[in-house]
């Protein structure tokens, strides 16, 4: 064996029952080196991890390191054996607070009894200023956003002893532009002291940022494995989808100066628990059938801004006016019958109802449309939600099955659904590509576009610049609370986008100092 | 092949609990002469009736993600509320008089108090972010001291009412009509409701969306705290509705009556399968786990099972329906994976 693969791992074969996840795939993780896996949603990609990590077993295949022969009952087999994992989703404890997250499962002692608390509040201050990203080691993990929890996600392996290998599914997923490059100087830390890094994530543009050497799975299958180095984004796409794929090009030629404004939001102000603003002073406005994106870092206030919007954050200041008449905003069932919708960041935990079906779940928004004397008419409700299905092309064989039984990018779909389904005037989206694979990615946007075309306003936070630099007519920038830039037509670029999300942390320590 | 042995399994699975109550009075009617007789049948459907009733609350409330431990407080509660006003009307001190209300106004007020309970758990629970178990088992010690209160702790026996005062027939609820036990119709009646509640109509689907993802529910528009507080209220008045059957049945209010019978509702509703998670039951499942229990108590009794031995017996029975309950949960989630593979 090759003395710079540190983990060769041999035919693996993953029967679920009646299908095939895993198809004869060998693979090899490399030393010191960023081993990026690529492929859409069910190619495979997570299985192969999930077999190498020892959270699942292959049905047949050999795993070798060091020459040696190695199999994993568990995961404490594959963590004595230096292989750490952060997973996709993620595994923390909401209830618990961060140092307690971190040391989960390896808790320091004193004594073997006694907790010893001062250390892990050292080690966690320690590895999170590492991580560029200091947090109270006291706060609890569910009061932290989706990323920041990332980021303690990510702590948690960053303090494994003797790491050999570090299979990160998609832990940019929520992360910002800045965020992500914090991470990726850790990453060549690592990768510089010998320990390989197994990449996993849907950003391409990232793929060939960090990494040394990609390969590619489709349906459970080898396709191909390539140096970075000797390829480009266009051939990962072809190798993926078997097709050339990007995002949509945006072309529309309207003047925005003439269209009629449906929404003006004028000095929206939120305050943060413990002093200082969520949102400072926050005013824009919103055209028919516009596409409006809204950048930022984490915690720049994007996502308070549709919380206010919506009803949920009832001790925000400042007035939101619709078709030019101020609003009482009392409540999101209200704000949902005033002709708003809203597609939440968190598709599991905010977006989908589990325990019920496809065609439930379209419907739920506006079930109260389609009764007739208090009872559901079964007719009018599938008339529209087969529509929307169509619509908005969600594959799905019969709609009475479990919602769980789609894949991410189709139960993705499914939200907007719901969403669109009250017939909304105002669309509101939340990161609507987040986890899910490209061709979904692109199908998502395609709706976004269909649905601009005829007149729907429509505003949505990403943290993927050339998703938002692609899909959005103009940009508005959100940095600490305040908004930092706004940009039409060309003048939305990377560059300005990424330079105004930092400005307003600037304004702030000013703001600090003249106190 | 491996698949067609899954759907074989999973057919015997959802149909398991028509299983255990066909298997139970199988075993019974061999165990005990006397059980399979028409006689030991309406004993049975008067006691089915009274978990049946309280099993369809729960489960509405199970349904939402809550519990309601108060049930059997209230219904106790109830009887004692209906049986006073027949013994003894209502007496207003500061004027000196009494009320005698005739049967149905009886009925109506009895239930209002089963609705103000519920009312004020929901309340409690969604304005005050009580948690369902804390806040039910409260109203619990509540209704169960009121109930006390109402004749310091004594019987109302004979609750036959008087010709001269108007209000006589409250015993109808425990007699047959038309050969059929009035709880059992009642029971049917609720069940009825109930059903197209949950089947037919946006509220029925809406509390199913809050016991499977309270969130997604808000943010989908859905009025959690209202809707969450009319199923408390529904309970409420299931309970209210029990209590009086039972009194009627007995013709005697005891403040005592109900204890212990929130474990016969909460065990109907498991056993018919609705989950302790929320957002997944259905009411026929609990009546025929209602019918499971009352075979289960009744059939017991006549095979000279002691009381105590049967307490083990029912609780070993409910947390055995758990253990297949996730199984097939867990065979269920297997399944949905592989045709979200299939389709691929």
């Amino acid at each position: 064996m090759d003395s710079n693969v540190v983990l060769h791992a041999e035919g693996m074969n993953k029967i679920y029952p009646g299908t095939k996840a895993l198809d004869d795939v060998s693979y090899d993780v490399m030393k010191g080196k960023v081993n990026v896996l690529i492929g859409e949603n069910g190619a495979g990609k997570s299985t192969l991890m999930k077999l190498i990590a020892g959270i699942e077993q292959p049905s047949s295949g050999k795993m070798y390191m060091d020459d040696e022969e190695v199999s994993f009952k568990n995961t404490s087999d594959a963590k004595k054996r230096g292989i750490g994992i952060i997973h996709q989703e993620l595994s923390l404890f909401p209830n618990l607070n961060v140092c307690q997250n971190i040391f989960m499962g390896r808790e320091q002692t004193t004594g073997k009894l006694k907790l010893d608390n001062k250390k892990h509040v050292e080690e966690t201050n320690r590895v999170l200023k590492k991580l560029e990203h200091v947090i109270n080691p006291n706060t609890m993990v569910g009061d932290l956003r989706v990323g920041q929890q990332q980021m303690i996600e990510i702590a948690r392996n960053f303090l494994q002893d003797d790491l050999k290998i570090l299979i990160m599914d998609e832990p940019t997923s929520s992360l910002s532009e800045q965020e992500v490059e914090v991470l990726f100087k850790l990453m060549r830390e690592f990768t510089d002291a010998g320990i390989a890094i197994v990449y996993i994530s849907h950003r391409l543009e990232e793929i060939m940022q960090i990494g040394d050497n990609v390969t590619i799975l489709r349906d459970g299958k080898y396709v191909a494995r390539e140096e970075v180095k000797n390829i480009d984004v266009p051939w990962i796409v072809q190798q993926m989808v078997g097709e050339g794929k990007s995002y949509p090009k945006k072309d529309r030629e309207i003047d925005w100066s003439k269209q009629e404004k449906v929404l003006e939001v004028k000095d929206l102000t939120l305050p943060k628990s413990g002093g200082g603003y969520l949102l400072n002073h926050v005013n824009f406005d919103l055209k028919k059938g516009e596409i409006l994106g809204i950048y930022g870092l984490m915690g720049a206030g994007r996502t308070e801004v549709f919380e206010c919007i919506m009803g949920m954050r009832p001790e925000h200041t400042g007035d939101i006016y619709k078709n030019g008449k101020r609003m009482k905003i009392k409540s999101l069932h209200d704000q949902i019958e005033n002709g708003f919708a809203i597609v939440p960041e968190d598709r599991q935990a905010e977006g989908l109802v589990q325990t019920m079906s496809i065609g439930k779940n379209i419907a739920l928004s506006s079930l109260e449309n389609y009764t007739r004397g208090g009872f559901i008419q079964k007719k009018n409700e599938d008339e529209h939600v087969d529509k929307q299905i169509k619509d908005i092309m969600i594959k799905v064989a019969d709609k009475n099955l479990p919602i769980l039984s789609l894949s991410g990018g189709n139960q993705q779909k499914v939200v907007i659904g719901k969403g669109l389904l009250t017939q909304p005037d105002i669309m509101l989206l939340d990161e609507p590509s987040r986890g899910i694979d490209i061709g979904a990615k692109t199908e998502v946007f395609d709706i976004i576009n269909q649905y601009a075309e005829q007149g729907v306003s429509i505003i949505v936070i990403s943290s993927e610049l050339k998703e938002i630099v692609s899909i959005a007519d103009r940009v508005i920038v959100l940095s600490n609370g305040i908004k930092t830039g706004e940009f039409i037509h060309e003048e939305i670029t990377e560059d300005q986008l990424v330079l105004s999300s930092y400005e307003g942390h600037g304004t702030h320590k000013k703001e600090k100092e003249n106190e | 092949m491996m698949g067609k042995n899954k759907n074989w399994v999973m057919t015997l699975l959802k149909g398991r609990t028509f299983l255990i109550l066909a298997l139970l009075i199988i075993f019974f009617s061999i165990a005990s002469q006397n059980f399979l007789t028409l006689n030991t049948g309406l004993t049975i459907a008067k006691h089915v009736a009274l978990y049946g009733i309280m099993g369809i609350g729960m489960t509405y409330v199970i349904i939402t993600g809550g519990i309601d431990l108060s049930v059997g407080a209230v219904a106790g509660l109830g009887g004692m509320v209906a049986g006073g006003l027949i013994n003894e009307g209502l007496t207003i001190a500061p004027l000196g008089i009494t009320i005698y209300f005739g049967v149905p106004w009886i009925i109506l007020i009895t239930a209002l108090i089963g609705v103000l309970f519920g009312l004020l758990n929901g309340l409690i629970i969604t304005k005050f972010n009580v948690a369902p178990f804390i806040t039910t088992l409260g109203t619990m010690n509540i209704a169960r001291g009121m109930a006390n209160l109402r004749s310091g702790g004594a019987t109302f026996s004979n609750i036959y009412g008087n010709e001269g005062l108007g209000n006589t027939g409250f015993n109808y609820l425990g007699k047959n009509i038309a050969g059929i036990p009035a709880g059992v119709i009642i029971l049917v009646i609720i069940a009825v409701v109930a059903v197209c509640l949950l089947r037919y109509t946006p509220f029925g689907w809406h509390i199913l969306a809050i016991g499977g993802n309270a969130r997604a529910a808000k943010l989908s528009g859905i009025k959690v705290a209202k809707k969450t507080t009319l199923v408390y209220m529904f309970s409420g008045f299931c309970s209210a509705v029990v209590g009086m059957i039972s009194a009627a049945q007995l013709v005697a209010a005891h403040p005592a009556t109900g204890e212990g019978w929130e474990m016969n509702a909460i065990s109907a509703a498991v056993l018919g399968g609705t989950s302790m998670s929320g957002g997944v039951g259905t009411v026929g499942g609990t009546i025929i786990g209602a019918f499971i229990i009352g075979v289960i108590n009744d059939g017991m009794t006549m095979c000279g099972v002691s009381e105590f031995w049967q307490k083990v017996i029912k609780g070993i029975v409910v947390i055995a329906a758990v253990i297949v309950d996730q199984f097939q949960r867990s065979l269920q989630a297997k399944m949905a994976l592989q045709a979200r593979n299939e389709s691929k």
